[in-house]
């Protein structure tokens, strides 16, 4: 059990690192492709890495040890979630650790710390940045918590893989009003917490409206590279928690190599499918202006909040 | 129709209803509401048509037809028809609540729909019993669309939305109240708006606009 159980927590790993930037570099090319260009394939996010790897660390001056820092803490945290969320199997080692509010806040963690890193940069751009990362975040992370805890209601506990496993015992929970309240809730933010159309634009690199690059921006060479990496896997940890959250099916319950190999397939099947869905909501989509997004948010949280009420008043 | 499938369909139909009420609340564009209130006839249709099949009665079938055929069909029309004639204001841009704060307090009413309601959810354990807070949330969020809305046409949706509630709520406490009953509200309704619609074209006529805070002023 506790050798199974380490595999799966490893072959999580491996899986969320090797394939994000393949993530992404699948849903440039797909928007490419609808807008008509030919697009840099599928690997280029992993070329781009291996280009900044190599090159030599550079830091801005007057910069401290804050800046130096949070591209490390960003990947820690990245890897951390990966290796302990229920993306594989929910019968991993790690798997008690993977409580609902240690993940939301462990993700929190590394947008603080990126957030601190372009205030300590001391550009103009870094700090607007850092503050308009810091008004989605404190909109998001409630809905995140709030939604996810609508759906910890009817399986008693706020532990990721109990969630999960609860789901596949009773399939008829997904088509609950709880579940689809808390999936619309759960998407808003999670579009939000990556930053992707219409909450902020990956693609740009006009001042007036990037957020995440804004922060970023002082970043070269392998910092620059992990600060990617991290980016990439947030958005693959993301799109897995949403998939096994309210699809489950194809998830590993015991730690069987047969079960853990079709999960695997499974897995990167239903990421795929939400990155290409993504992708291809983005071509339709124009970015929202700074000034909606709270809106946009406030009502993913009303939904949230609904779906929690909906779990005590329903059931 | 099993226990348990019934209990969850009717909580997915109630739980759509919900959902159409704080859309509407939240869009702007006039068109976009009045497409979700179509959405939301549908679904109170559906939670009737539930009930009906749950009681095995043929006239409550019936009326979920009828509720079908005004509530998504000829009042949505009647909307339509006036927001055609309405000219140039097809955005509701400002709203006395702004819509954050409104969203935020649709959540508010919606526990306070849940505290008021206890007593009544007590009375009776079965699944219909247990969604009356939902229906209770939306006859109070229509009322709140109806008194922070300026133009006259989404009052007139805060107000269907408030009738669509007090239906879904009159269904889920008494399943059904007879069909002369439901037949004479409905025309009530139907008759309101016509008469509302033919008030709002004469207040466009009179003021160039619908926006009702004109009305504070004296004209001549």
């Amino acid at each position: 059990m506790t050798a199974l159980g380490a595999v799966g927590v490893v072959l999580q790993l491996l899986i969320v690192v090797t394939l994000s930037p393949l993530l992404t570099g699948m849903m440039r090319q797909l928007r490419a492709r609808l807008e008509g260009r030919a697009g840099a394939g599928i690997g280029q996010p992993w070329r781009d890495l291996r280009k900044l790897m190599r090159k030599r660390p550079v830091a801005p001056h007057g910069t401290t040890e804050v800046f130096r820092t949070a591209p490390a803490v960003l990947v820690a945290t990245c890897l951390v979630v990966a290796a302990v969320g229920p993306f594989v199997t929910t019968a991993s080692l790690l798997d008690p650790v993977a409580d609902l509010f240690a993940v939301v806040a462990l993700l929190t963690l590394g947008t603080v710390a990126l957030a601190l890193a372009g205030i300590d940069t001391g550009t103009a751009f870094g700090g607007m940045g850092a503050s308009r990362e810091a008004t989605i975040v404190a909109l998001v992370e409630p809905t995140l918590l709030v939604a996810i805890f609508a759906l910890s209601v009817p399986a008693g506990s706020t532990n990721l893989g109990v969630i999960v496993t609860a789901t596949l015992a009773d399939p008829a929970q997904v088509f609950s009003p709880v579940s689809l309240l808390a999936a619309v809730a759960l998407i808003v933010v999670i579009i939000a917490e990556t930053g992707r159309l219409p909450v902020d634009n990956p693609a740009t690199h006009l001042e007036l409206t990037m957020v995440h690059e804004a922060m970023i921006l002082e970043y070269s060479g392998p910092d620059l590279a992990m600060v990617e990496l991290a980016s990439s896997m947030r958005l693959t940890v993301f799109l897995g928690l949403l998939a096994n959250l309210f699809v489950p099916w194809g998830i590993a319950t015991t730690g069987q190599p047969l079960l853990v190999a079709a999960a695997v397939l499974a897995f990167v099947a239903k990421v795929a499918v939400l990155g290409a869905l993504l992708a291809v909501g983005e071509v339709f989509l124009a970015k929202l202006r700074l000034f909606r997004v709270p809106e946009l948010l406030a009502g993913s949280f009303v939904l949230g909040l609904l779906a929690v009420g909906a779990s005590f008043f329903l059931a | 129709m099993s226990e348990s499938l019934y209990a969850q369909l009717l909580n997915l139909a109630v739980g759509a209803l919900l959902l159409t009420a704080v859309l509407i609340l939240w869009r702007r564009e006039l068109a976009a509401i009045i497409n979700v209130f179509a959405l939301q006839g549908i679904a109170l249709a559906v939670l009737v048509g539930l009930i009906a099949l749950d009681e095995g009665s043929a006239e409550l079938g019936a009326v979920a037809v009828g509720v079908l055929v005004l509530r998504a069909g000829i009042l949505p029309w009647l909307l339509r028809r006036a927001l055609a004639g309405a000219g140039a204001t097809r955005r509701e841009t400002q709203p006395l609540v702004n819509v954050v704060s409104s969203l935020l307090v649709a959540a508010g009413l919606t526990l306070l729909a849940y505290l008021v309601s206890q007593p009544l959810v007590a009375l009776d354990p079965s699944p219909a019993a247990h969604a009356i807070p939902v229906a209770v949330a939306v006859v109070l969020i229509g009322f709140f669309v109806l008194v922070t809305r300026r133009l006259a046409l989404s009052q007139l949706v805060g107000f269907l939305l408030m009738d669509n509630g007090i239906t879904a709520v009159g269904f889920l406490t008494t399943a059904g109240i007879g069909v002369v009953v439901e037949l004479g509200i409905s025309l009530d309704v139907l008759l309101v708006v016509l008469v509302l619609q033919i008030l709002k074209t004469r207040i466009r006529e009179a003021f160039g606009a619908t926006d009702i805070d004109d009305l504070r002023e004296l004209h001549d």
